[in-house]
């Protein structure tokens, strides 16, 4: 296969870099090793950042958050929800910060304004009563989902190409260049190469091993963070806690749930990450300061992601394993000057989903420059167009257009989350369109499936029932995929399983194991 | 503890209470009023819904080995030696022999007669396409390990709106094991829509509905040897359903189990909610325990719910049945696991980071499926230095600790043999009270 850009990592930046170019003009190709926002871009909070947070550790990606965040509520407004957002600063917390918070936002054109605590508890009434002070921004929520797969379906009607569970394994090089790239295909275990004038490594956390393969170097340390979904929505804006970042300080708004986090722990590597259960107990501690109903709600799923540091290691930083001094502004690196690295090798790494747009835009740039192609820059301008791809990722969407077009025989697969075999259709159409392989876990990636009270216990069967009535399921690939979807979802259950979720985990082990025995097949 | 503030009414009193109405409650109802012991049993009996209705003695051991066990009784005494702490080493091989004969005999004088096989273990399939191993089946599934071992050409039904259940999946899962099977989607009689497995068995106790559908599997007949369908073939009359079947298709027809709560374990509920009552148990069903205690006599008191009208219960001697966390018998916190209705003491592992893997599927199981209440030989819960808690308390089923009946596959047989254990020590407890 031959294309003018190669990038690899179909996360936030990979894909909305996708879509910058493909309205440009140019012939592109994704490659992703797994599924769209596989990495951090499926692992995070979801706040389109008003900036407010960094003011102090990193003005100038609180300022550019801040632009960004008031271009995409113009520009995609069909992926955000525009909440607001609240500072809040509780008894014992440091008296000086709060003091020169306005200011500090002030600096780095961020609007801000001061409420009375008590004014505060009307808005949220689930604040807790020892607040002291807090002030209202411009936070909002973005679906992360939404916001990949709709990048990723403007980029494919501009005519770029999405290959997912295609991984890069190598690079062939001539004159200096990379000439070939090499691709295997998980799924079947094919292998392919391509060709491309530019490659563009936008594999976020990975971004060091993919230079790696090519003899670019990039120094780099990881640093996860664990969030925890409450079963119901406790508050209407984006609470956070008004002091320098930590942990558990942040609770972020999404459709029906409310999300906590998030933690900082530097790990080894990017691959194999848990939400462990000390960072759960962390998280609820410190969130139970801010909102004291933390400490004794229904927690329905943890989940994490890896941030990748890019720089040498400081060891002042280090000692505290503290990582959230590092700056989180992103990394463009044009690998030309390097010695040893292939010439026509870009890596875009680091930065944050609020900014992703103007970090495609800017590696757009240095692309188009090395190409010779002058067109310009249009995501700054031109609408995210809602597609229909993406649509049901939106907790209580389904449920409404289920109830109302209820056609009598349009069963419900999944009850928790009322997703009916028609939205199933509809999803395993577009993944048809896409590279015709129907999987469990990719329908749980677009939809709600799995993500109810029930975890996946029941909806798990009836969903790959239905796939092989339909055709799509052969052999034994459903007890494959259900074991594979189940352990996905155990993932985010396990470091949550205490009271109610104890008891739903039994009753999932009961069936999925004790009566139907999934965990002594001997497939993947 | 009295919930509501109001004075409990209307006391009752029994020797024997059992709380509980799980598979372990039910059989140590039975088993008390085989002794002719004067009981009470309290619970809510939704649990016993969820049960598959299949009874395991014992299906895989080593678990850590995922090894099949084809002998069960041979594998509970290989276990027993492994596991000296397991319950079943409570009990002596013959003892087992003896509760799981008495509960197949009274499932079989009941109309519901079970199968088990000579050779020990059966299999079963499941709706996955996986073959389960286990002991007893009821009747009903007879044909379909009959037909299993023969690989005989068979014919797999399912119905149109019957969800997680698909003829065609469960044929592709087994092809490599029995590549005779002929999946079949058809309507259910009585019109299309969503279906619910409970009300298709009592529709079809009815012989009109299962003329219907006889007449919609005829056409698929050519060259099969037996029919399997969903475990829907009638909640009172199985006998009749599936002989009625059998003579009008002129095939053996089986059922295969569905996702749970399924009718087979529905019909164990309702086969106990109106035998038990009959042989002397005085049931309080859909009644929660809310509070128990020691009375000044040295018997139990226990308040019972509903909460604006609560009862009370004075009682000899207990046997506590309440299950693990599914069943509320034990319940969990960040901090660690209690038993909700004595405050006993839990066995558990020492943080809740070591309570499960970070795999669900992780071979060796996960720990917190083997803590539980430890009891002495007696089947009393005992204390941290292994005396009883008290004398007149026992326990059986699945909230006893060292056992993991998921991945051990004993749910029922751990179930049976505990509840007969642990009443006939609360008999022998009360004889010697009342010479
Ligand atoms: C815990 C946490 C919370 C966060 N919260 C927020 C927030 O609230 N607001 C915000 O603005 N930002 C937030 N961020 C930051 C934001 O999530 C990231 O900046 C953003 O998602 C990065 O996207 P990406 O596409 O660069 O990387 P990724 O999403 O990680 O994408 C990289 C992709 O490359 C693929 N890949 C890797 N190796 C290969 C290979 N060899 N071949 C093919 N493909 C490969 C991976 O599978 C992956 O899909 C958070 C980050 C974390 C970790
Ligand atoms: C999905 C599933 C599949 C299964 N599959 C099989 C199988 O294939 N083969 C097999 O042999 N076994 C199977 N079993 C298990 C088996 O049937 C038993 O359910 C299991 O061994 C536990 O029995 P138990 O009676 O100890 O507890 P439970 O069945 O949990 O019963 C506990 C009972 O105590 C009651 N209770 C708790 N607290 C109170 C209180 N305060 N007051 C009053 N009542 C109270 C509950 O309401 C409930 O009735 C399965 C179980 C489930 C859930």
């Amino acid at each position: 296969m031959q294309t003018q850009v190669l990038i690899i990592g179909a996360g936030v930046t990979g894909t909305g870099l996708a879509r910058d170019l493909a309205l440009r003009g140019l012939s592109v190709v994704v490659v992703e090793k797994r599924d769209v926002n596989a990495g951090a871009s499926g692992g995070n909070h979801g706040l389109l950042h008003s900036g407010a947070r960094y003011i102090a550790s990193d003005p100038a990606a609180a300022a550019e958050c801040h632009i960004e965040n008031q271009r995409l509520k113009q520009l995609a407004p069909h992926c955000i929800e525009n909440t607001g957002g609240l500072f809040v600063a509780v008894a014992g917390d440091d008296e000086r910060y709060v003091a020169d918070f306005p200011e500090m936002c002030r600096r780095c054109n961020i609007p801000v304004r001061q409420v009375d605590p008590k004014e505060a508890r009307e808005m949220e009434p689930t604040l807790s009563d020892s607040l002291i002070a807090a002030y209202l921004v411009d936070d909002a929520t973005v679906d992360p989902f939404k916001l990949s797969l709709d990048n990723m379906a403007d980029a494919r009607r501009h005519g770029a190409i999405l290959r997912r569970h295609s991984r890069v394994t190598g690079f062939q090089m001539a004159q200096g260049r990379i000439c070939r790239t090499a691709i295997l295909d998980e799924v079947t275990g094919k292998s392919e190469t391509i060709d491309a004038d530019v490659v563009v490594n936008a594999a976020g956390a990975w971004a060091g091993v993919v230079a790696g393969l090519a003899g670019a170097t990039i120094e780099m340390r990881y640093s996860k963070g664990s969030l925890l979904v409450t079963q119901s929505r406790l508050c209407e804006r984006v609470v956070n806690r008004l002091r320098m970042p930590t942990d558990g300080d942040i609770l972020v708004p999404g459709g029906t749930v409310s999300i906590l986090g998030t933690t900082s722990v530097r790990v080894d590597s990017p691959d194999v990450i848990y939400p462990e259960v000390q960072e759960v107990d962390a998280i609820i501690d410190q969130g139970a300061a801010m909102i004291p109903q933390l400490a004794v709600t229904r927690y329905i799923r943890a989940y994490c992601g890896v941030r990748p540091l890019i720089g040498a290691d400081d060891p002042q930083t280090s000692e505290d394993d503290d990582d959230r001094a590092v700056s989180r502004g992103f990394a463009l690196i044009d690998h030309t000057r390097e010695p040893g690295a292939p010439s026509n090798l870009i890596t875009i790494s680091g930065g944050k989903l609020t900014t992703y747009r103007l970090m495609a835009e800017k590696t757009a740039d240095l692309v188009c420059s090395r190409l010779g192609v002058t067109a310009g820059c249009r995501t700054g301008v031109a609408a995210l167009p809602d597609t229909v791809e993406a649509r049901w990722t939106e907790p209580g969407l389904a449920p409404n257009v289920w109830l109302r077009q209820k056609a009598p025989d349009d069963m419900l697969l999944c009850e928790c989350e009322m997703v009916s075999q028609s939205v199933v259709d509809e999803i395993v159409a577009g993944l048809q369109a896409l590279d015709g392989r129907p999987h469990l876990k990719a329908i749980g990636l677009r939809s709600r499936i799995g993500k109810g009270p029930c975890q996946g216990t029941f909806c798990s069967q009836r969903l790959a029932a239905y796939l092989y009535d339909q055709g799509h399921l052969q052999g034994t690939d459903g007890l494959a995929q259900l074991r594979v979807f189940l352990r996905e979802r155990w993932r985010g259950q396990q470091p949550l399983l205490w009271d109610m979720n104890l008891a739903q985990a039994e009753l999932l082990e009961a069936m999925h194991c004790g009566l139907f025995g999934l965990e002594l097949e001997k497939s993947p | 503890m009295n919930v509501s503030g109001k004075q409990p009414s209307c006391d009752l009193s029994c020797d024997l209470m059992i709380i509980g109405t799980g598979m372990a409650g039910m059989a140590a109802a039975l088993f008390a009023a085989r002794q002719g012991l004067d009981t009470i049993q309290v619970g809510l009996t939704g649990e016993i819904g969820f049960a598959s209705g299949l009874i395991d003695l014992l299906g895989v051991h080593p678990v850590a080995q995922g090894a099949p066990v084809d002998d069960p009784w041979e594998g509970i005494a290989r276990l027993c030696r492994d596991e000296p702490h397991h319950p079943y080493a409570r009990l002596d091989i013959e003892t087992i022999r003896t509760a799981v004969q008495t509960l197949l005999d009274f499932f079989e004088t009941s109309g519901y007669p079970h199968a088990v096989s000579e050779r020990g273990n059966q299999r079963v399939m499941t709706p996955v396409g996986t073959l389960k191993t286990t002991y007893a089946v009821p009747h009903t599934m007879q044909a379909g390990a009959w037909a299993l071992a023969r690989q005989a050409p068979c014919l797999l039904v399912d119905f149109e709106g019957l969800k997680g259940y698909s003829a065609r999946q469960i044929a592709a899962g087994l092809a490599d094991r029995w590549p005779a099977l002929t999946p079949v989607r058809l309507v259910f009689p009585g019109g299309r829509g969503e279906l619910y497995v409970e009300h298709m068995a009592r529709a079809l106790d009815a012989p009109a509905v299962r003329q219907q559908l006889v007449d919609a599997l005829r056409p698929h007949l050519c060259g099969m040897a037996a029919v399997g369908l969903p475990a829907v073939l009638g909640m009172y009359r199985t006998r009749e359903v599936q002989a009625d079947l059998q003579s009008s298709l002129g095939l053996p027809v089986f059922e295969i189990p569905t996702m749970v709560p399924g009718v087979t374990g529905l019909r164990l509920r309702e086969l106990f909610e109106q035998r038990l009552p009959a042989m002397g148990v005085r049931p309080l069903f859909q009644h929660r325990v809310l509070a128990a205690r020691r009375s000044k006599d040295g018997g139990m008191a226990f308040t019972i719910a509903p909460e604006d009208a609560p009862r009370r219960i004075q009682a000899r001697a207990a046997v506590l049945c309440t299950g693990r966390f599914f069943g509320k018998g034990l319940q969990a916190d960040r901090g660690g696991i209690r038993e909700t209705l004595f405050g006993l003491p839990v066995a558990q592992p020492k943080d809740r980071a070591s309570w499960h893997h970070k795999d669900l599927l992780d071979v060796q199981g996960h720990p917190i499926n083997r803590a539980g209440v430890e009891v002495d030989a007696d089947f009393r819960p005992v204390d941290a230095q292994g005396r009883p808690v008290h004398d007149n308390l026992f326990a059986a089923g699945s909230i006893l600790a060292h056992q993991d009946w998921i991945r051990q596959k004993c749910g029922s047989g751990l179930a049976i043999a505990t509840a007969y254990g642990a009443v006939k020590s609360a008999a022998r407890f009360l004889q010697k009270l009342y010479s």
